[in-house]
């Protein structure tokens, strides 16, 4: 069976080919990250599984269905969340319920069920009681507990990026895509960071697909790594084949100086 | 602040005892009001009840959603309408056809959702407004339903009794005003409600974690045609008489401003704004009773501001609270009692 598989995915804008079949194939409980210059195409393959722009071509199969196409809501319910490299969360809710939207899936109260809630024994009341507890435990792994009641549109960077990681965990994906996680960190959050991801991997089971420009970190937790440039994969394998690939370095440090040696 | 112990205090109704306090002091001043005040401030509390629900449901749609809409008048005028000419057309006894018409109105509602989908900002907002206006255009071409000449009331038997006076009638607004104002502040507390902010917040992100687009847009103009719709039927029955004049452009217009004014995206700014203007509207339509100014007033409003020479000073008035509330509060009297609340809290730092 195969876990989640890009199949020769293709996007254009216009005339511009920002993804060019790109295919891999990622197994359950790795993490993977997909590494390249500005530009490369790592957000538009994130937004293409999501099913924010619809591909082109190629395929997109995760746990053996086809899911290009579909709408991101139904992607979400297939068990895919993912977080944002510009944070996208709900700026006047407050910690809690910006998780909460993460439970949005396993709730099922409806309008009259909720706009009728009458005390905690009732139908809705119980859902919220129930779903605040997980979201509580979130709260808990992540270190948010002093921000529980605070709304996040003035919070910090570091912890607005940690909320929006909260948030996908709360939907208890399968497969979680992390846009970079750690843009604008300092060194000390970076490497918290870097824990979590791994302890959600780990304790969590839940098979991660990365983008990351941080060098150290992406060799240092990835498993594999696949390299985009202008649209076109480059590269893929594990972090020690591709930091020494010839085509990643040109890609990242320009074709003249690699191989001029008159160079300064 | 006080420790939480529990996950229920979250979403419940009454965050203290001096909550619940002061809510049934409340209750039992709506229950007495009849009997305190004279036969026209009944009338003046039936007039704010319906503004209310109509205000508290716009409110889940522009304050908590973020989907404008200057068509509310057409929804209010299909649950006018549609009442009394269920009840008169089709003997509906009185609840089932007020909430059929409530019904009516939003399936219309969800259809108006439906362009919703695609349109934005003021897009969206002509798109509304286009809807108020056709609908009240079509109401005076419909012969059965009155046309142009309106519709009378029929007579409000419930269970036997008849319902004639507004003394008779305000227990019935009221009890439907406070449940339905419940109803908005449960769903504001629960999935569906904040699916609606996480749509307003980033629809994008909203999208990716589950939420339904087409789904929650669309119930949100049907919940709030639904509340205009139940609040028009009401309405019918406070004037004994609508003709389509009634259901103008500027009532769509007079909807938002009570919303804006009160504080878009909280439950208690939509009362205050509905209680404030409907309030001014009545009391500055006999502008000559108006202590020491009311006959300047009348004077300045008849030779500089309409040209048919009726008194209109209300809409000055509402226009100048809406650039007031936009320049210096724009979370409107929710946002003062906030600021309020906070200067007496940290009295005297």
């Amino acid at each position: 069976m195969t876990f989640f598989a890009v199949e020769d995915l293709s996007m254009t804008f216009g005339g511009l080919k920002a993804l060019d079949k790109v295919s891999f194939e990622i197994t359950r409980g790795e993490i993977f990250a997909v590494i390249g210059p500005n530009g490369a195409g790592k957000t538009t393959l994130f937004n293409c599984i999501n099913g924010i722009y619809p591909p082109t071509g190629g395929d997109i199969v995760f746990k053996n269905n086809n899911i290009r196409g579909l709408k991101p809501d139904r992607v979400a319910k297939a068990g895919i969340a993912r977080t944002f490299q510009n944070i996208e969360l709900f700026s006047n809710m407050n910690t809690m319920e910006n998780i909460m939207i993460g439970r949005h899936l396993f709730m099922k109260t409806g309008l009259l069920r909720g706009g009728l809630m009458w005390g905690r024994r009732s139908f809705a009341g119980k859902e919220e009681i129930e779903n605040r507890r997980k979201v509580e435990q979130i709260i808990d792994l992540l270190e948010l507990q002093t921000f529980r009641s605070k709304f996040v549109g003035g919070l910090p960077y570091g912890i607005q990026k940690k909320i929006e990681l909260g948030r996908a965990l709360a939907a208890e994906p399968e497969l979680l895509l992390l846009d970079e996680p750690c843009a604008g960190m300092n060194a000390e959050e970076k490497q918290d960071v870097v824990f979590w991801i791994k302890d959600i991997q780990d304790e969590l089971g839940i098979t991660i697909l990365l983008i990351e420009h941080d060098m150290n970190m992406v060799m240092d937790i990835s498993n594999r790594i696949l390299v985009l440039n202008f649209g076109r994969p480059i590269a893929m394998g594990v972090p020690d084949e591709v930091s020494v690939h010839p085509e990643v370095l040109k890609a990242y440090l320009g074709e003249d100086d690699a191989d001029d040696a008159s160079g300064p | 602040m006080d420790m939480k112990r529990d996950y229920y205090e979250d979403v419940k109704h009454f965050s203290s005892g001096v909550m619940l306090f002061w809510f049934a002091a409340l209750m039992i001043f709506l229950l007495l009001y009849p009997f305190l005040f004279k036969n026209y401030y009944v009338y003046v509390a039936n007039y704010i009840a319906i503004n209310i629900i109509v205000v508290v449901g716009l409110n889940l749609l522009v304050g908590y959603t973020g989907q404008i809409s200057l068509g509310h008048a057409g929804f209010f005028a299909i649950g006018a309408y549609g009442t009394i000419s269920l009840m008169t057309l089709a003997n509906f006894p009185f609840f089932p056809a007020l909430i059929c018409a409530g019904l009516i109105a939003a399936c219309f509602g969800f259809l108006l959702g439906l362009p919703a989908l695609r349109l934005e900002g003021p897009y969206l907002a002509i798109a509304t407004l286009g809807f108020g206006l056709t609908i009240t255009t079509i109401i005076g071409r419909i012969d059965i339903l009155g046309g142009r000449q309106g519709l009378h009331a029929p007579d409000l038997i419930i269970m036997g009794h008849h319902l004639n006076t507004d003394r008779q009638f305000y227990y019935l607004v009221m009890a439907i005003a406070v449940l339905l104002v419940f109803f908005a502040r449960n769903i504001t507390k629960t999935k569906v409600g904040r699916a609606f902010v996480a749509i307003r917040d980033a629809h994008i992100a909203a999208e990716t974690m589950g939420v339904n687009l087409v789904l929650y847009k669309t119930m949100a103009f049907a919940l709030s045609a639904f509340y205009a719709g139940v609040a028009g039927g009401l309405f019918a029955f406070v004037l004994r008489f609508i003709e389509p004049e009634l259901f103008g452009f500027f009532l769509s217009v007079f909807f938002l401003t009570m919303a804006v004014a009160g504080g878009l995206g909280t439950i208690a700014g939509p009362i205050a704004g509905a209680i404030l203007l409907s309030f001014l509207d009545l009391e500055l339509r006999n502008i000559l009773n108006i202590p020491y100014v009311g006959e300047w007033l009348k004077a300045l409003s008849t030779s500089y501001f309409s040209l048919t020479g009726v008194s209109n000073i209300q809409f000055i008035v509402f226009g100048a609270i809406l650039i007031a509330i936009m320049l210096f509060e724009p979370l409107g009297l929710y946002g003062l009692w906030i600021r309020m609340k906070k200067y007496w809290m940290t009295w005297p730092f």
